[in-house]
């Protein structure tokens, strides 16, 4: 497929799939986060990206039969590794046990919140959180140096072959 | 886009709903699924679907650059602030008990509220700065 508005659109409605998977397993805070900026803000980043470059991709130089084979090797070992993984709604796994269950049963007492999964980010892993906007506040500003800095070197440069 | 009667109309009914919507999952967010960074996000898509319609001009005269910027690292201090604030208070960094020593949950719910806030100004302005440094490259 060389059309490249309809890999986005594809892409845009991937991402909304993966929301509806996380609100099937009872994360509705996940699925939040997939739909607004999954599917929402990458999905018209990326729309942006193409109006600055070109709506076609360019025929690949080689033929993709290595490539093909990497990918081939590397989904055979992820679908390799899901054949280890606890089943579905498994209490006993991991992902049940840990965090330790007794933030669940402490919530309610130490904060008074209904929604663990706030409690659990803004408090309990209050410094984990702050590194996250801290992250995003730096991703941002590198983002605006790396745009803005280029337009000031290049005043006339619409951004059309590079901008990728 | 600016000539399409029917989107510039819906768009402007749809706004204050995107935007009110984003203020509810960003203070309900202790109760309901969400907080700062879906509400963040659901913040800046409303600017977003505003430059789409009617131009960056438009939003860049709602939203300059300028305070945008002030606003990406005002989250980043009022998160920190609030450590800051709990330390004064005679509490570890971000321990929000400290907010209301008489009834420290209480004070968990000021503190969660206020970093909440911090975390969605970030990344509502983060959102729509780079929306519009994007946007705004083709026509540089």
């Amino acid at each position: 497929m060389r059309g490249l508005f309809a890999a986005v659109m594809l892409m845009g409605i991937y991402s909304f799939l993966g929301a509806s998977w996380m609100l099937l397993l009872d994360a509705p805070d996940v699925a939040f986060t997939e739909a607004s900026v999954g599917a929402g803000i990458s999905t018209i980043l990326a729309l942006a990206t193409l109006a600055l470059t070109t709506r076609k991709a360019k025929a690949p130089a080689r033929r993709p039969a290595l490539p093909l084979l990497i990918v081939a090797v590397t989904g055979a070992a992820l679908i390799y590794g899901t054949l280890d993984m606890p089943h579905f709604g498994d209490p006993e796994a991991p992902a049940s046990n840990y965090p330790h269950p007794s933030y669940v049963e402490r919530t309610e007492h130490d904060i008074h919140v209904p929604n663990v999964v706030t409690a659990v980010l803004a408090s309990y892993r209050g410094y984990d959180t702050l590194g996250e906007t801290v992250v995003i506040f730096t991703a941002g500003i590198a983002v605006l140096v790396l745009l803005r800095g280029s337009r000031k070197r290049r005043p006339t440069g619409g951004g059309g072959e590079d901008a990728g | 886009m600016t000539d399409h009667t029917i989107l510039r109309v819906v768009s402007k009914l749809l706004l204050p709903y995107v935007l009110l919507f984003a203020l509810y999952v960003q203070f309900h967010g202790d109760y309901g699924p969400g907080g700062g960074f879906q509400a963040g996000v659901i913040f800046a898509a409303g600017f977003v679907l505003y430059g789409l319609i009617f131009g960056l001009t438009a939003v860049r005269r709602v939203a300059p650059a300028r305070m945008i910027e002030l606003v990406i690292a005002t989250g980043v201090l009022v998160y920190a602030g609030t450590g800051v604030a709990t330390m004064l208070m005679g509490g570890n960094f971000l321990d929000y008990d400290a907010l209301n020593s008489a009834h420290p949950s209480t004070g968990q719910h000021y503190g969660i509220l206020v970093v909440e806030l911090g975390v969605g100004m970030t990344v509502a302005a983060v959102m729509i700065a780079v929306y519009s440094t994007f946007a705004g490259r083709g026509r540089a």
